[in-house]
């Protein structure tokens, strides 16, 4: 067909295409015969030539996207009015916007691949595996959460699934996550490591650190910056005085891919992969956006214009752009898109509703898991016969 | 009481390490696990800590502390067959055994492994394990604190070495945030089994900056186990115990104690984490001490026997927890106690310990806790001064004086 090489952008060929689907009346494909796109942009690299603008993908895998995508939105959407209702306390920071950075990552690489990322963790924890159910538990400090409630919205972590958090601190992870790597290194194993940061964690001193360290001995390191243009409430022409964040590895190569485009993300997490395992680190600068502000305590519209968010929404959302790929290939109606998101919405207000219900830790929990249980560590009163606290 | 083999929670390699070829594997350890442990304290060997040893009266004219050596129960080092080493000596020995034992082990820091180590800790080792396993790092405490973290989560067991201990407090917020707290913010999936060593302390007119003593910045940290070694003996039996645990075990080195000398047994031992030492019991006060206060209070108690006094020192080693058993019971029988630390008086082990013990003992005191430690000053350069900034034996002996009055 024509359309294959159709630019996702282009709205002007949808309407026929609409009418003669009604005529046929196909159910939704889940197709997985090879669709190929081209991305919307082209890649920009630093020391090293960049992938193929053209995407192998299917009719399944870009349903999957849409579905899943639709998933974290309206999760995300569904923690904002939790935190305004008061059942999400302390700091909250929503993902929405960035959303193909997280499916386009997921659809390039295995489980035994590591993520680990900074704060902005809900969504990649949901793409790694983990249920809506024990994310909203989580975000209202109960015990079904993935962190039995002693994390909360900055720490989730799914360890069999290689999800290893969920960091308060800005760019901590970055070191963290060369440890992933040097581990994969040492144990021999065929995987890589996904560090991500943010545009202002970018600016952080242990980030260089780290990247020495990882390109010196060639470890299985991708850096991800997932360069939301705003750190916190400063953009990012205030903070950093090289904006090129794909470049600043130096000797490390980078690539800058557009992050609304969750093809352009697989794809360069695949080329990404394949780097990684063989020649080191790489360095790939996502272009994102956020739609909230930083936190729920940040409005996100004191340092810019409601307009500039609006304007990505209309242009660059990446929940839009699948859209209107699924329906220029065909795969299904936007009947059944919408329907596939009222479905989505059901799904997670379901996930909320069993959350509320569920307990909140007992006391005890609060002496759990300080340390790891057997090695005699209790503590007793001067008398061994009382025994004032287990540190199980 | 010969010593016994303590069997930890943190041992073997039960993970899915199936394509790990390292470069020398070892079967699992011949270690002689206790049949029933029923008792969550595990055996300790040496130091006396056997409670009916510790109340039973010695007489005061017998002992001298003639060497500044702990006092030991029979070993093969005490019966002629154990082998005389230095302390770094003897950590390298621990490091070498557990390295043998465990492939997850390894080693990182600056220059451990080509140059073998600034104090000659990981001499060696390089070359028998490989690169990989002893990796010398770039000059950047905060990545590669952070590094061995990362990679504890996954797995291995790594041993992170501050050159100076003062060093690592470029990596505070790994070792706060990520070392202590990820086993409670993960609810439990991720151990971080991290060992952090590296001599701290007041050295030779090393200056402020290397002459730290980290040990209270680190006391709040929850999540995490620090324990300070301080002779040869204790020094191979902490840190293989430290390598062995699943928690994060901070190990205090002392930058003047790496070379002294002592016979420590041929067999393998290991040292309790939790549990104090009983150096040399007594009967009129107890002193709480640890890391190289010990050798200024056992030359303390040379010249406080001569003057009829009788102190029971005991070297806390354990600093989080502290081990308020041994600890209680002393105070049970002497009613006194002095704490003799290196730390600085504003919020150091001593100030703990002091709440520590009036919160627990109070009944038992004769006397207010005394707590002597270094002036809250930055260790100056010049020699007199410096000496005065941390405790002499001269101090400690007015300090018992007083107290026994």
């Amino acid at each position: 067909m024509a359309l294959s090489r159709l630019s996702s952008r282009s709205t002007t060929l949808l309407q026929p295409f609409a009418t003669t689907s009604l005529l046929r009346r196909r159910h939704i494909s889940t197709d997985t015969t090879p669709i190929t796109v081209e991305t919307s942009l082209p890649f920009t690299s630093h020391l090293i030539s960049p992938p193929s603008r053209a995407v192998e993908t299917s009719s399944q895998e870009l349903l999957s996207f849409f579905r899943d995508m639709a998933l974290m939105r309206r999760m995300e959407i569904a923690a904002d009015s939790l935190y305004k209702a008061k059942l999400i306390r302390g700091f909250c920071h929503l993902y929405d916007g960035q959303e193909a950075v997280a499916i386009g990552m997921e659809a390039a690489i295995t489980k035994r691949d590591a993520i680990i990322t900074s704060y902005r963790d809900h969504c990649t924890f949901l793409g790694r595996g983990g249920g809506l159910f024990e994310a909203f538990s989580e975000l209202m400090g109960r015990t079904t959460g993935c962190s039995k409630g002693k994390g909360g919205s900055m720490h989730f972590y799914k360890k069999d699934a290689s999800f290893y958090g969920g960091h308060g601190i800005v760019g901590a992870q970055a070191p963290l996550g060369c440890g992933l790597a040097f581990a994969q290194k040492y144990s021999k194993e065929e995987a890589v490591s996904f560090t991500l940061y943010g545009d202002g964690a970018a600016n952080q001193g242990q980030l260089f650190e780290a990247l020495n360290i990882a390109a010196l001995w060639d470890l299985p390191a991708v850096l991800v910056c997932e360069n939301n243009h705003y750190g916190m409430g400063t953009a990012e022409w205030r903070s950093a005085k090289s904006p090129a964040y794909f470049k600043r590895g130096d000797y490390v190569p980078g690539l800058k891919v557009d992050g609304m485009d969750a093809l352009a993300v697989k794809q360069a997490c695949k080329f990404a992969k394949e780097h990684a395992l063989k020649n080191g680190p790489i360095i790939l600068e996502m272009d994102t956006y956020r739609y909230h502000g930083h936190s729920m305590s940040d409005p996100g519209s004191t340092y810019r214009t409601r307009d500039e968010i609006s304007g990505v929404r209309q242009v660059r959302d990446p929940i839009d752009r699948v859209r209107k790929l699924i329906i220029a290939h065909d795969i299904a109606t936007e009947k059944e898109l919408k329907d596939m998101e009222k479905e989505v919405r059901k799904e997670v207000d379901a996930a909320v509703a069993q959350a509320k219900e569920s307990p909140i830790p007992e006391p005890s929990e609060l002496f759990s898991n300080i340390y790891v249980k057997g090695f005699g560590a209790e503590s007793f009163g001067a008398d061994r016969k009382e025994l004032r606290a287990t540190l199980p | 009481m010969a010593a016994r083999i303590h069997g930890g929670a943190g041992a073997g390699a039960a993970t899915a390490l199936s394509t790990f070829n390292p470069k020398k594997l070892v079967a699992p350890s011949r270690t002689n696990l206790p049949a029933a442990r029923s008792s969550k304290r595990c055996i300790v060997a040496g130091g006396g800590s056997d409670a009916s040893k510790s109340l039973s009266v010695r007489h005061s004219q017998k002992l001298i502390a003639s060497a500044a050596v702990a006092t030991k129960a029979e070993t093969s080092a005490t019966t002629g067959t154990g082998h005389e080493l230095l302390l770094f000596e003897a950590l390298q020995e621990g490091l070498e055994e557990e390295m043998d034992r465990d492939p997850h082990v390894c080693v990182m820091g600056e220059d451990v492994g080509h140059y073998g180590g600034s104090y000659k800790v990981t001499k060696g080792l390089a070359d028998k394990f490989g690169d990989l396993r002893v990796l010398d790092t770039p000059i950047c405490e905060n990545a590669f604190t952070g590094m061995g973290i990362g990679a504890a989560m996954t797995g291995l067991r790594p041993v992170i070495e501050g050159m100076n201990m003062g060093f690592l407090l470029l990596a505070f917020n790994q070792i706060s945030n990520n070392c202590g707290m990820l086993h409670y913010t993960s609810g439990g999936q991720f151990t971080i089994p991290v060992v952090i060593r590296g001599p701290g302390g007041v050295g030779r007119q090393l200056g402020a900056e290397h002459s730290q003593r980290l040990e209270s910045y680190f006391q709040s940290i929850p999540g995490i186990q620090m324990v300070a070694c301080s002779t040869p003996y204790n020094a191979k039996g902490l840190m293989k115990a430290a390598i062995r645990s699943e928690n994060p075990v901070i190990l205090f080195e002392h930058v003047l104690l790496y070379n002294l000398k002592e016979k420590i047994p041929d067999e393998e031992y290991i040292c309790n984490l939790e549990e104090a030492e009983m150096v040399r019991p007594g009967e009129h006060i107890t002193i709480l001490t640890y890391s190289r206060m010990r050798y200024h209070v056992m030359q303390a108690a040379k010249t406080l026997v001569n003057k009829g006094y009788d102190p029971e020192v005991i070297d806390i080693r354990s600093l989080k927890p502290f081990d308020l058993y041994t600890i209680g019971n002393s105070v049970k029988k002497t009613h006194r106690v002095l704490i003799v630390e290196e730390c600085m008086r504003t919020g150091g082990i001593g100030a703990s310990l002091t709440a520590a013990i009036n919160e627990n003992f109070h009944d038992y005191l004769d006397a207010p806790v005394m707590c002597l430690s270094s002036q809250d000053v930055p260790t100056p350069y010049a020699g007199t001064l410096e000496e005065w900034t941390v405790v002499q034996p001269a101090q400690i002996v007015t300090a018992v004086e007083q107290l026994c009055q």
